[in-house]
């Protein structure tokens, strides 16, 4: 698996926002076989839909399958299905490091160098809180892995096209109260 | 107008158009059965209800309207997830409603409560959980509106009890909004015209016909497409009857147990004109051998069967009928600009395949009864518009390679799921449909056993199916592959020709039971059941249980090395 290498493929997906469509999607990943790397879902600007930022890698599964079978999915009104290459994406992680005595001042330089938050200060640990593309976050962990890693969170990726360098034409979305 | 959750569930399946479905009620759907009552809507009254659920698919293989099946909940919506899911494999058009726990109950393990949406999410097409009474007309809309079009497949609607009970105000919507869900049917004028091209130019092209046509009902069109053509035309065991048999184009069933014309024309085509098939494992064998000098020409209403096996040349979206209809004009004028490849060698070269391997087998007089000389004694004697249901194994393989279709809506049988015991419910859910039809279930004895409670149903409410057991005392298919793949081991495949002593099994339920061993009383017996219109008929044949079916490709072969018979126990191929 190549996640963040070449492989990995993220599918932006609306879905109608009711009781039971994550279910289906995850349903479906597992059914047909495929990885889901990472997923995050949250609202969006029209309180009807959802949206499902999921990564998978093209190896386990492949993509045009996968966009395919989601498309059948009654609650799946669209999917966008954005390359690696084509997309910014963030990731947030918050992790909990063992910082006693001398230390702390190592992980706080650590932190300050990846614009890392300290969230947190105990007797013998920091929480840190670090957003970034996900590969930033791997390099902090890995970073952050010889202190001795407590508790580790990651969101999942959320990812947007990158947007054209010549002019073109931008389409809004309506928001509430714009 | 006021009415209950029930009450508006009821109304809603008549406005609909129902008339007639398949159930068996309990706790939880106690209240929709109430205005059942007053309801124009016949329901029959199953025994088990897999059978409701099989019944309402042999329904909708008949007649190509919804099939409708009412169940309570729990272990009666566990007992129809087979139907759903072999539905939903054949793209079956059923519609079943369960009752459940009421809402407010619901996760708290309460009695016979089981999370039917969450066990049949993945048989479905789409399933329902109804949360406010208000929603159910609008539901019901949805529900048949989804599972009739597009790639037609099972829906469920689970229904609470206090929503059953629940007042609304009723209505019923003009239109569907479904905003996920916009099937495509047209077919891309563009493609069409590159798949004419391919077709104008193919040497040794072959129609590879799926269940696709008969959902587009689009045998008529297939067929237009095939004279104006002159292409051979194979017919895929859940397209049986898409294109008559008795036509001379026809080539008849591919696959494991295809005849050897229909399998080695596709190996040998350069074109396959794949019309509503999914290049199934049971058609291709190994994959990676299959046809390997095919162009593929790809039509399909569910754009995610393009490329899933195989990767086509000409990928169309689109409904069958549209498609071939646009294809047919397409390829016309593609002829009228002088493109027409000679055909004449290639139809050579398949007349002679036709001629050195047709399917056979050999009934000796005094030998033992061989179920082929059956199922050919069958056909010779019904009608020619007799539907045909049957079983999964052996007999099934048999029935469709020895069987003349020549209409469309004539064969119904469990494809994809393979369902054991489909063909008594289904049997009976076809004759409902079509009451003025012969419908005769070809079973084994080990799916007859599976299901053959149905048959009080039947004579209960006075559907007069008959049913011919091919009883060769195993699971005859299990034994086949047991025998030439695990060195004639037989592992627990041994069934007992007496037991259960089918005749008086048959005269219990209220049919009337016959039993045939010798060659010479299988014709006379089947004339006397074919004049019973009453109560149903049981045959038990005592067939010969060596037979085996050929030809045969074994399971990831490739198609190349294909088995022709016992005596030619050896590859085929070219």
């Amino acid at each position: 698996m190549n996640v963040n290498g070449v492989q990995h493929h993220i599918l932006s997906v609306l879905v109608e926002n009711r009781f039971g469509v994550l279910s289906r999607v995850a349903g479906l990943f597992s059914r047909r076989g495929y990885n889901i790397y990472s997923l995050a879902v949250s609202p969006t600007e029209d309180e009807r839909y959802s949206r499902m930022t999921i990564v998978v890698d093209g190896e386990s599964a492949p993509i045009e399958q996968v966009t395919k079978q989601l498309n059948k999915l009654i609650p799946v009104i669209k999917i966008n299905e954005l390359p690696a290459a084509d997309a910014v994406e963030r990731e947030l992680m918050l992790v909990t490091v063992r910082a006693d005595g001398a230390f702390r001042s190592q992980v706080t330089e650590l932190a300050s160098i990846f614009e890392a938050k300290i969230l947190d200060v105990g007797y013998e640990a920091m929480t840190l809180m670090v957003a970034g593309a996900p590969d930033k976050l791997d390099a902090m962990t890995e970073l952050l892995a010889p202190f001795g890693i407590v508790e580790l969170q990651r969101t999942g990726r959320i990812a947007l096209p990158k947007l054209s360098r010549e002019p073109s034409k931008l389409k809004l979305v309506r928001t509430k109260g714009a | 107008m006021q009415l209950t959750g029930a009450q508006a569930l009821i109304r809603s399946l008549e406005m609909e158009g129902v008339e007639v479905m398949f159930g068996l009620p309990g706790g939880a759907i106690l209240p929709v059965y109430d205005p059942l009552i007053e309801s124009s809507i016949r329901h029959i009254l199953v025994r088990h209800e897999q059978g409701a659920g099989h019944m309402a698919e042999g329904y909708a293989h008949a007649t190509g309207r919804p099939g409708v099946a009412m169940v309570t909940s729990g272990p009666a919506a566990t007992n129809i997830v087979t139907p759903l899911c072999d539905a939903y494999m054949d793209s079956v058009p059923i519609v079943v409603i369960t009752g459940q726990v009421p809402y407010a109950v619901i996760g708290s393990d309460a009695f016979q409560e089981c999370d039917t949406l969450g066990i049949t999410m993945p048989v479905t097409k789409h399933n329902w959980l109804v949360t406010d009474a208000a929603d159910i007309p609008r539901i019901v809309r949805e529900a048949f509106h989804v599972a009739t079009t597009g790639r037609p497949g099972p829906v469920l609607i689970d229904v609470p009890k206090d929503i059953s009970n629940a007042t609304m105000d009723w209505y019923w919507p003009e239109h569907v909004d479904l905003p996920g869900y916009k099937p495509n049917l047209k077919g891309h004028p563009k493609m069409i015209k590159e798949a004419a091209r391919l077709v104008a130019a193919a040497r040794r092209p072959v129609i590879y016909a799926g269940g696709g046509i008969l959902k587009a009902r689009a045998a008529e069109a297939l067929r237009e497409f095939a004279e104006t053509t002159g292409i051979p035309v194979v017919t895929t065991l859940m397209a049986r009857g898409a294109f008559p048999d008795r036509h001379p184009q026809a080539l008849g069933m591919p696959g494991m147990h295809g005849n050897y014309t229909a399998v080695t024309a596709m190996q040998r085509a350069d074109l396959l004109i794949t019309l509503g098939a999914r290049f199934d494992d049971r058609v291709t064998g190994k994959v990676s051998a299959f046809a390997p000098e095919a162009k593929v020409i790809h039509a399909d209403v569910d754009p995610a069967e393009l490329g899933k096996v195989r990767r086509p040349d000409v990928p169309i979206v689109g409904d069958c009928r549209n498609v071939i209809e646009g294809l047919t004009k397409a390829v016309r004028s593609e002829y009228a600009r002088g493109e027409r490849p000679d055909l004449g060698p290639w139809w050579e070269q398949i007349r002679r395949w036709q001629a050195e391997h047709p399917v056979r087998y050999e009934q000796h007089e005094e030998g033992p009864l061989k179920p082929q000389f059956c199922i050919e004694m069958l056909r010779d004697h019904t009608p020619e518009d007799t539907i045909v249901v049957s079983g999964v194994g052996q007999h099934q393989m048999w029935a469709s390679q020895l069987w003349r279709f020549d209409h469309p809506y004539t064969w119904v049988n469990s494809g994809g799921l393979a369902t054991m015991g489909f063909a008594v419910p289904a049997a009976i859910g076809a004759k409902v449909g079509k009451p003025e039809r012969m419908v005769w279930a070809i079973d084994g004895d080990g799916c007859f056993q599976m299901t053959a409670q149905e048959l009080v149903t039947a004579t209960a409410e006075r559907i007069p199916v008959k049913v011919a057991i091919l009883n060769n005392a195993y699971l005859g298919m299990v034994r086949q592959w047991q025998e030439l793949f695990y060195e004639e081991r037989y592992s627990e495949v041994y069934l007992s020709p007496d037991l259960p002593d089918y005749v008086r099994w048959a005269e219990a339920m209220g049919c009337v039971g016959f039993r045939v061993e010798h060659a010479e009383d299988v014709v006379p017996t089947i004339e006397k059941a074919n004049e019973i219109d009453d109560r149903p008929v049981v045959i038990d044949f005592r067939v010969d249980y060596r037979e085996k079916v050929y030809p045969m490709v074994p399971a990831g072969a490739s198609n190349d090395d294909i088995i022709l018979g016992p005596e030619t126990d050896r590859p085929g191929g070219r």
